[in-house]
């Protein structure tokens, strides 16, 4: 059986939800997201360290996508536009869980599990000079994008990236990636 | 030289830079989608600004938040008055952070390792 996005982001949006969006991400809608997690924040009194780190991993989580996401399959193009991705940001078991959801090809798959895969073995130190070596040698993208925001949430993060590859069919598939955020300091 | 005066909005910081105080002002918060936009007048300006910098030039940096792609383009402002300190004027940068922050003090730290101008953390206790 295929993947099926609806079911796949019914699953994620449970439990104690701040926002879960399914649909075209624009700048707009990143402005719009930002401002509704930092209220719903506020409204928990969250610890300023806490609501920061959350607010800038949920910036690069967001921009990510903003960035990366330019294929969708086909026969999904009736429905959603091109720039379509899934976001959902909950709250469990003390921590904050930022789930980002998107169509790759099936030929970047590969490539994005070596990346994370490198990135979660790092340690702090090791992420701190990776972070610094691409900030000092790699030009941005004409679309903006520096290759710096997975580092960035790793090293903020202190947890491991987590992400999963569905299959849609041969030549599509789903890339999720959870990124969590402990409540207490590490 | 002109000062150059941008209002902050609510992913864009406000900027002041003014030639004749040697005073370059960055506060608020950075995150636009694609900085390099916004930055191009700041680093053109400082461009100008180098070919005859007063003796002292102030650098304050208070971000709230800025992204990866504004890290990039914030470097390029650093580099430019690298290129000033380089010239034989003084150049200082205070970094901003507030007290609990450990993560902006850190990407200050991390700019004081790459960029060869003499930093200043300032800590903003409240």
């Amino acid at each position: 059986m295929s993947f099926d996005v609806n079911e796949y982001y019914s699953k994620l949006n449970g439990g104690d939800v701040l926002i879960a969006y399914k649909g075209n991400v624009s700048s707009e809608l990143i402005s719009n997201v930002l401002e509704v997690v930092e209220s719903r924040m506020d409204d928990y009194s969250e610890d300023s360290k806490i609501r920061k780190k959350v607010y800038n991993v949920l910036v690069e989580s967001l921009q990510n996508l903003y960035h990366h996401i330019d294929v969708l399959p086909p026969s999904m193009q009736k429905e959603y536009d091109e720039k379509f991705g899934i976001l959902v940001v909950s709250r469990v078991q003390s921590k904050y869980k930022i789930s980002t959801g998107n169509f790759v090809t099936t030929d970047r798959v590969d490539f994005l599990k070596n990346k994370i895969d490198k990135i979660n073995t790092m340690s702090k130190e090791e992420l701190k000079d990776m972070y610094k070596f691409i900030l000092n040698h790699q030009r941005l993208s004409d679309k903006g994008g520096g290759g710096l925001g997975l580092v960035d949430i790793a090293r903020k993060t202190g947890n491991a990236l987590d992400y999963s590859f569905h299959k849609y069919d041969d030549k599509y598939h789903f890339f999720n990636l959870d990124v969590y955020i402990d409540f207490e300091k590490k | 030289m002109e000062p150059l005066s941008i209002e902050g909005t609510a992913k864009t910081p406000t900027v002041k830079f003014d030639a004749q105080e040697g005073v370059i002002e960055i506060k608020g918060r950075s995150i636009p989608e694609n900085s390099i936009e916004f930055y191009k007048p700041l680093v053109e300006w400082l461009e100008e600004y180098s070919t005859s910098p007063l003796e002292l030039t102030q650098v304050n940096v208070q971000l709230e938040y800025f992204n990866t792609s504004s890290s990039k383009c914030i470097l390029d402002v650093f580099k430019k008055l690298e290129a000033i300190h380089k010239g034989k004027n003084e150049v200082i940068i205070n970094w901003y952070y507030e007290e609990d922050d450990e993560d902006m003090l850190e990407a200050g730290e991390d700019y004081e390792s790459i960029i060869r101008v003499p930093f200043k953390m300032i800590e903003i206790v409240e």
